[in-house]
């Protein structure tokens, strides 16, 4: 369980966010919000890449703020520009970057990429240049090689927004298999309709958090 | 070295330790820079284009090695014939091109995560002296990753500068590159705290 109380995030002498209390533990959770709205500083905030101004922010009692490393070891994170993500030249050796930081032996690494490539359907691309893959494909390989860290939470911050249709349904359909807990961040309301709630956000505040049809209709009076 | 990128395969080249094949390469070097003969360095070429044959690799992969250095090859042998004699400029480009050459089959037949491992255990002894062995070797493999996704941004900004109606200079791409690149890497160092 996530849990945020009385959180205000500034950056830059800018206030981003302000008013949070909530807690998260649903299934699948959408977040909205236009550009600007504070939503990807929300998710940020999730796993410790920021931390709150004021307030706490909590993974199973866990508070980001003094065990940063213990809350990244239960929430991955997707970004929205794979590029930034992957840091190895090869599929296969970025798969095993996550794992070699957490120690594990040769033999275990090489068994967890291939079952992980076999799991995304990525037979074959271990000795893949990743630059020479297309968008899609690479958005694939960051989201393995995230979830094989085996995280209980998966952000995702706009993770089809690069993507054309077909790409995007295949890292949805990936993400909707998954029995991890999503909270996904995205314009794409049509990604929303089987979530279990649905949180938008408005110039830094939380305006609704409801389920997908009433919050969307919110969205889309305050978007216009 | 950096052009190469691993290219997976079963040759007695792959098959070589990182290591042995880096300090090869040193030695290689070495020889090299240590003859005067053109005659040996052309040698030297010969010898680093059957290693690229004995890998797999076709003229195509030989020529994409020389490529990003060929203006440079260029220069300096125009450099060493107007300071210099014919016999030095061919020694100069000989010995450049076998070098980048060697290298570049260095990279092209090692995956980055071995030269990392041996770049790492080599290192490790100056870990006693306060080196953090593992930032090094973390920012090794990041050059080794980023080098075609800087090639890629530099294209695109000089895309987008024709599109707008502006003849791309030298000067006008080192801005709005450094500025991307100053942001790609603020993400990055985002991406690896997030994956730690």
């Amino acid at each position: 369980m996530i849990s945020i109380e009385g959180v205000r995030l500034e950056r830059g002498g800018r206030t981003v966010l302000s008013g949070l209390d909530l807690t998260l533990a649903e299934r699948r959770i959408g977040v909205v919000g236009a550009n600007g709205s504070g939503k990807s500083s929300f998710a940020r905030l999730v796993n410790g890449l920021l931390l709150p101004s004021a307030g706490r922010v909590t993974v199973d009692g866990l508070d980001t703020r003094r065990e940063a490393k213990a809350v990244r070891r239960k929430v991955g994170f997707l970004f929205q520009n794979p590029d930034n993500q992957i840091v190895y030249p090869t599929v296969g050796e970025d798969l095993a970057f996550g794992l070699k930081g957490r120690g594990l032996a040769k033999p275990e690494i090489a068994e967890r990429v291939a079952a992980t490539l076999n799991r995304f359907g990525l037979e074959g691309f271990g000795d893949r240049l990743v630059h020479e893959l297309s968008g899609g494909e690479r958005q694939l390989v960051a989201l393995a090689g995230v979830m094989i860290l085996e995280p209980e939470w998966l952000v995702l911050d706009e993770p089809t927004t690069l993507l054309d249709r077909r790409n995007a349904r295949a890292i949805m359909a990936a993400v909707a298999a998954m029995p991890q807990n999503v909270l996904l961040v995205t314009h794409d309301l049509t990604l929303l309709a089987d979530f279990d709630r649905v949180l938008v956000f408005e110039a830094g505040r939380l305006a609704t958090d409801a389920a997908p049809a009433a919050a969307i209709d919110a969205y889309l009076r305050i978007a216009g | 070295m950096i052009a190469g990128l691993y290219r997976a395969g079963d040759s007695p080249l792959h098959r070589t330790g990182a290591g042995t094949k880096l300090l090869a390469l040193v030695l290689f070097g070495t020889l090299l820079l240590s003859v005067a003969s053109p005659i040996v360095a052309a040698g030297g070429l010969l010898l680093v284009l059957g290693l690229y044959l004995a890998a797999g690799f076709g003229a195509r992969i030989f020529l994409a090695q020389l490529r990003p250095v060929a203006l440079v090859l260029v220069l300096l042998a125009l450099a060493q014939l107007w300071l210099s004699t014919p016999s030095e400029a061919l020694l100069l480009v000989l010995r450049f091109a076998a070098l980048v050459l060697a290298a570049g089959l260095v990279t092209l037949t090692t995956r980055t995560a071995d030269l990392v491992a041996s770049l790492e255990r080599r290192l490790s002894p100056l870990a006693r002296l306060g080196l953090d062995v593992g930032k090094i070797s973390l920012a090794v493999s990041l050059a080794i990753r980023f080098i075609p996704a800087v090639g890629q941004i530099a294209a695109e900004v000089r895309e987008a500068q024709i599109a707008r109606g502006r003849r791309p200079s030298p000067v006008s791409l080192v801005v709005p590159l450094i500025v991307r690149l100053l942001k790609m890497a603020d993400e990055i160092a985002e991406a690896i705290d997030a994956r730690s």
